[in-house]
């Protein structure tokens, strides 16, 4: 059987939060089932895995990025076309730096979008199940399973939670 | 007194998302005018570029008039956006939420704007790419970097870009929600724009992470641009009055006092055209309002120390600007506007807490503090030029003309027009953040009296 998804809505935080408690002990593996909501909710209260990422690395890896290219575009174009103008040395340090700090920073924040966006696992191309109440207020919690016996189980396991709607991929 | 009132999410979607699903009576009215008002701008704009900058008040000595005035202005305003939303978010102050998108688009918008000024004031645009791009790889000339002239495009690229990332990943999610309500073609849109967004807790954590990483990032950017936008004529030794040392924090200063303004100008006009009164209430407006007193009398303080180094300093030269400015006609009119615009009216009404909590008095007030910071400007680059330099054989006074207004107004026409563009589309006052207000915040009772309490995540 190809793989299914259902989703139950719910009013209350604490009946989602109840409904993935029964995945957690019901032994379903970690990442077949999540909780959907139309605002954040305070980390933990759904009793959810949290989520591990590498989104600091990002603008450390932009920012060196952006600062080595600003190295040879400033000493670069200086060196190329070696004009002396009112005695100053020909690769000016201060004058360099100011164009260094904001292609460094330029680098830095356009790394941390991307980090943004690859870490909450977007462009999401194949979204699942999805019901649009969801950015109305309700909480879903969304279930994958690969076969029959746990399609029943995991709807046994939202309806019990208190799910107003159950609904299937 | 609790101005907060208990909104379900399906109200907010409704009252927020007014722009977006049903159009406001006024709105095709009002963008058709502005429409007429951007293309007489366009209009004036190419005439000028066709006939060259003969056309305007420029000539010796005052080469720099009303086209840098007002783009040192729209960079000033342009500060409002990160000031707000991020200094407001990285302290995780509750008032901050109606406020950070408008903020953020506007700084986008004006920066956007401030760029067609050097431009037009290059006299043949095309040749500023130039300045941007070592484009002429054949004689091997390239920019040159020790020159304010290119520092000026890297920041305020810089500034540009990363202001409008920081605005579109806050949007992402509203964009969900707009996916949501719509159906044809402005679902397929927003489906596109939303990338797939559902809102599991890994989004939301990078929502909340990255929202603060960015404003931190963000932060230096906001203070670094109007810095570099100050030394275009900080150093500049030959002109009196410009060769200054307090011209970065000056200017950022006076960016802040400004670009803080004429947020308060957009937040009334928001609330009066789309009847966001439960979202944009009078709590926001008093605690901008006292935020302005401390930012302009900061601002009041750099503005006398200017004029104190240069008594300090005895500089004949600098001791007759000064006069000029302040006793001259018309630069002593002009002054005196400046000071009871920029300063002294509005701070001394937002002073009373009456006139902070009344939403009427607090657009018009901010509306004063940009009449004053525009003639800042104004006040500090063409006296410097204007005035009789030594060994100078032309001098005279400069006045803009006709085809110059044109494009001042142009340039507001624009900004609007853009912004009412944009309310179009996407929502002005950020959805998720206002329901998360809503699920962070819970009345206790204390005693007799029930106060909000709001949720603080640390970590």
């Amino acid at each position: 059987m190809a793989k299914q998804s259902l989703i139950g809505l719910f009013e209350k935080a604490d009946s989602a939060a109840d409904a993935m408690d029964g995945f957690n002990n019901g032994g379903y593996e970690l990442g077949s089932f999540d909780v959907l909501t139309g605002t954040p909710y305070p980390e933990g209260a759904f009793g959810e895995h949290v989520p591990q990422h590498r989104l600091f690395r990002f603008p450390a890896f932009g920012a060196i990025v952006g600062f080595t290219l600003a190295v040879f575009l400033t000493a670069g174009t200086q060196i190329a076309y070696p004009l002396v103008t009112g005695g100053k040395p020909i690769l000016s340090i201060f004058a360099m730096l100011i164009i260094m700090y904001e292609m460094t920073m330029l680098a830095g924040v356009i790394a941390t979008v991307v980090g943004i966006i690859f870490e909450s696992r977007l462009p999401n191309l194949a979204p699942g199940v999805y019901d649009k109440r969801i950015t109305e207020g309700l909480i879903g919690v969304v279930v994958t399973v690969d076969n029959d016996s746990k399609v029943k189980d995991a709807q046994k396991i939202l309806e019990k939670a208190g799910a107003i709607e159950v609904k299937h991929s | 007194m609790q101005q907060r009132r208990d909104l379900n999410q399906v109200h907010t979607n409704k009252v927020l998302l007014n722009g977006q699903l049903n159009v406001p009576k006024w709105w095709a009215p009002t963008v058709a005018l502005l429409g007429i008002m951007v293309l007489i701008g366009f209009t004036a704009i190419g005439i000028m570029v066709n006939k060259g900058l003969g056309v305007t008040g420029l000539s010796r000595p005052v080469y720099w008039g009303l086209f840098i005035t007002t783009f040192v202005f729209w960079v000033g305003i342009s500060h409002a956006g990160i000031m707000i939303s991020a200094i407001l978010r990285l302290t995780q102050a509750e008032w901050r939420r109606p406020v950070t998108r408008a903020a953020e688009l506007l700084t986008v918008f004006s920066l956007l704007t401030a760029l067609f000024f050097p431009l037009m004031h290059a006299g043949r645009p095309w040749r500023i790419i130039y300045y941007i791009i070592p484009y002429d790889f054949s004689r091997g000339i390239y920019p040159n970097i020790r020159s304010p002239l290119i520092w000026d495009p890297v920041a305020i690229s810089t500034y540009l870009t990363g202001s409008t990332l920081f605005l579109y990943v806050a949007l992402i999610p509203d964009l969900g929600n707009l996916r949501d309500r719509t159906t044809g073609w402005k679902n397929a849109l927003y489906t596109i724009l939303a990338l797939g967004w559902r809102g599991n807790p890994r989004q939301w954590q990078m929502q909340t992470i990255g929202g603060i990483l960015l404003s931190a990032l963000m932060l230096p950017i906001f203070v670094s641009v109007h810095s570099i936008v100050s030394w275009d004529f900080a150093i500049i030794p030959s002109v009196e009055g410009w060769h200054s040392t307090i011209f970065a924090p000056y200017f950022v200063i006076g960016a802040v006092h400004s670009g803080v303004s004429a947020v308060v100008t957009m937040m009334a006009l928001m609330r009066w055209l789309w009847k966001w009164d439960d979202f944009i209430r009078p709590e926001h407006f008093d605690a901008l309002a006292r935020l302005l007193i401390v930012v302009a009398t900061a601002w009041l303080g750099f503005t006398f120390l200017e004029l104190i180094f240069a008594v300090y300093g005895l500089d004949a030269p600098e001791l007759a600007l000064r006069e000029m400015q302040i006793f001259h006609w018309p630069w002593n009119l002009l002054f005196i506007i400046f000071l009871f615009t920029g300063y002294i009216i509005p701070v001394g009404m937002w002073l009373f807490k009456s006139v902070r909590s009344n939403i009427a008095l607090m657009f018009w007030s901010s509306i004063l503090v940009n009449i004053g910071m525009w003639l800042e400007r104004y006040l500090i680059i063409v006296p410097g030029l204007a005035r009789k330099q030594p060994f100078v054989f032309t001098w005279e006074a400069y006045r803009p003309s006709g085809l110059e207004w044109l494009i001042l107004v142009w340039s507001f026409a624009w900004v609007t027009f853009l912004m009412l563009l944009f309310s179009r589309f996407f929502p002005l006052v950020p959805l998720f953040e206002q329901k998360e207000s809503q699920v962070f915040t819970d009345d206790v009772k204390i005693g007799r009296a029930k106060v909000p309490a709001i949720i603080r995540e640390i970590d």
